[in-house]
């Protein structure tokens, strides 16, 4: 089946239609694992196209619950998720993968694939999209460098330190310029000045039209970049600050 | 920006677990030998039985009952002298009774045997290419006036050609059997290599990777380590055969089992029959898995 004739409503040659779209929206969505207690709670709110927000909250509140169901690791257990303009319970397992491929996530432990140079791991996203190499391998050298990863391009994630596998994640995240940005803990491993140069990377990326949803704790972060706030706690988003 | 990357390849996306390779390279490897031996086998029984059905096709026996007051050897060479005539018979001789006892020496070890009624026999070698029927042979001698029997050996040409076809048939259930072993092996794995490697599966799904693509990745990969373990099975089985031929000089190793050379040819399919079964076990395992995963 060709792609467009599998998944035409999800395919990139209807983005355009769908661009007055919220780029996500959660209606009531709650979320359970297995028969515990809801993690996520009533929860509700909409990352209009170009956004920019922070998700901030203690440990435990369900940020990384929340962003696992707006890339597809998990679906709501009531509510109604929609991505792109498409309610993610309906979208068929064979259509996934095209939705995943507008979102970038840097994912809060990393998730590399040690078997891989960061070059590799940099360029898994242009890869499975069917990029050729030698069509990718200069702009994915030159994100490297960027990130202050140039002269680590073959090391394995394993011999990378945290900062570097940190700026690995946001690199493997970002290598494809998705539509949506999620970020959990995106500046935790690494210091000051790298915090506020990953933060600047997201801004552009930002101003080139990618919505961007970070989860951090780093409120000297989250108050430096002046950006809206989705707030949670114990499982219910309590405000919607505005910048 | 190229001159930092050199010579960059992208890397296998699965991780290698090199223990576990080898010991799936060995079971492969050990399948595919034994299919091609059973390959071998069958060919070589089949030309046995060939040989032995061409045998018995070009010979017949004859049993000739003197008339009164006739010898048993006169009515045998009055029946070799009918049939030496007709058309289809190559040869047709007498069975002196020295050598008809020479016969029934196995059976009968040294007993005298001057009193013992000797059938008397005619021994026909018929025409290999348009040999004479069992009725032909009987219309000779009726014409003649000789009181015989005759026995074409049909009975033991349709035993021998039973056995042919039991033993081809063997061969290709044991060709068989170890195909699909090698499939069951290679699911096996499939289902195993997956579970080792699920990060990096949930990781490719996440990044985008369609479920054939995953499935891709392990259908070459297995199919690539079949097609290596099989070209190992099969040359370390054309060696084989090749020393059983060697040992039986002419032959092959017995003169029950003839190899030719040609027969060596039977491995070259195995190692492409491995890769294809894995490639079909791996691709069927995977998607099978996923969608379980869903």
């Amino acid at each position: 089946m060709s792609r467009k004739a599998a998944a035409p409503s999800v395919s990139p040659s209807a983005r355009k239609a769908a661009v007055t779209e919220p780029v996500v929206r959660f209606d009531t969505v709650g979320m359970r694992y297995g028969r515990a207690p809801e993690v996520l709670k009533d929860v509700a709110f909409t990352l209009a196209p170009g956004s920019f927000h922070f998700l901030t909250g203690p440990s435990g509140a369900g940020k990384s619950s929340l962003l696992k169901l707006v890339y597809l690791a998990h679906r709501p257990s009531r509510g109604r998720v929609e991505l792109f303009g498409h309610d993610t319970a309906q979208v068929p397992r064979r259509d996934q993968p095209w939705l995943r491929r507008r979102i970038g996530v840097v994912f809060q432990e990393f998730r590399l694939l040690d078997h891989l140079s960061a070059f590799d791991n940099a360029a898994l996203p242009l890869r499975i999209a069917g990029g050729k190499p030698a069509a990718y391998r200069d702009d994915v050298a030159e994100l490297l460098n960027w990130v202050g990863l140039g002269k680590r391009m073959h090391a394995s994630p394993a011999a990378l330190s945290g900062g570097e596998k940190q700026r690995l994640a946001i690199a493997r995240a970002v290598v494809n310029r998705p539509e949506l940005l999620i970020a959990d803990e995106p500046t935790g491993n690494v210091d000051h000045e790298m915090a506020l140069r990953i933060l600047r990377l997201f801004i552009e990326l930002n101003r080139l039209g990618t919505t961007v949803l970070i989860a951090s704790h780093d409120r000297e972060l989250v108050e430096a970049s002046g950006m809206p706030v989705l707030a949670l706690s114990e499982g219910r988003l309590k405000r919607q600050r505005a910048a | 920006m190229s001159e930092q990357l050199g010579s960059w390849k992208p890397a296998p996306l699965l991780p290698r677990d090199r223990s576990r390779d080898f010991a799936l390279h060995f079971v492969v490897a050990t399948l595919v030998f034994l299919a091609c031996l059973a390959a071998i086998g069958g060919l070589a029984a089949d030309r046995a039985a060939q040989g032995w059905s061409r045998a018995i096709r070009g010979e017949a026996t004859v049993q000739v009952r003197p008339r009164v007051g006739e010898s048993g050897a006169a009515a045998a060479a009055r029946a070799a002298e009918a049939l030496a005539g007709v058309r289809g018979v190559a040869e047709a001789a007498a069975l002196e009774r020295e050598k008809a006892e020479t016969l029934l020496k196995p059976w009968l070890g040294d007993t005298p045997l001057d009193d013992l009624p000797i059938p008397h026999l005619v021994a026909v070698r018929l025409d290999p290419a348009a040999p004479a029927t069992a009725a032909d042979l009987r219309r000779a001698l009726s014409r003649a006036g000789v009181d015989a029997s005759v026995d074409d050996h049909g009975r033991w040409l349709k035993d021998v050609e039973a056995a042919a076809a039991g033993v081809r048939l063997a061969a290709l259930a044991l060709a068989a059997l170890m195909t699909a072993a090698a499939g069951a092996v290679i699911a096996f794995a499939t289902r195993t290599g997956m579970a080792a490697a699920a990060g990096v599966v949930e990781v490719l799904h996440l990044s985008g990777a369609r479920d054939d693509f995953i499935a891709g990745l392990f259908q070459v990969r297995y199919a690539r380590l079949a097609a290596v373990a099989g070209l190992w099975g099969a040359g370390a089985a054309a060696l084989a055969a090749a020393a059983f031929k060697l040992a039986g000089r002419s032959d092959g190793l017995t003169p029950a089992l003839p190899l030719a050379w040609s027969d060596l040819l039977a491995v070259s399919p195995w190692p492409l029959v491995a890769a294809t079964v894995a490639a079909v076990a791996a691709r069927l395992t995977t998607m099978r898995l996923l969608r379980e995963s869903a």
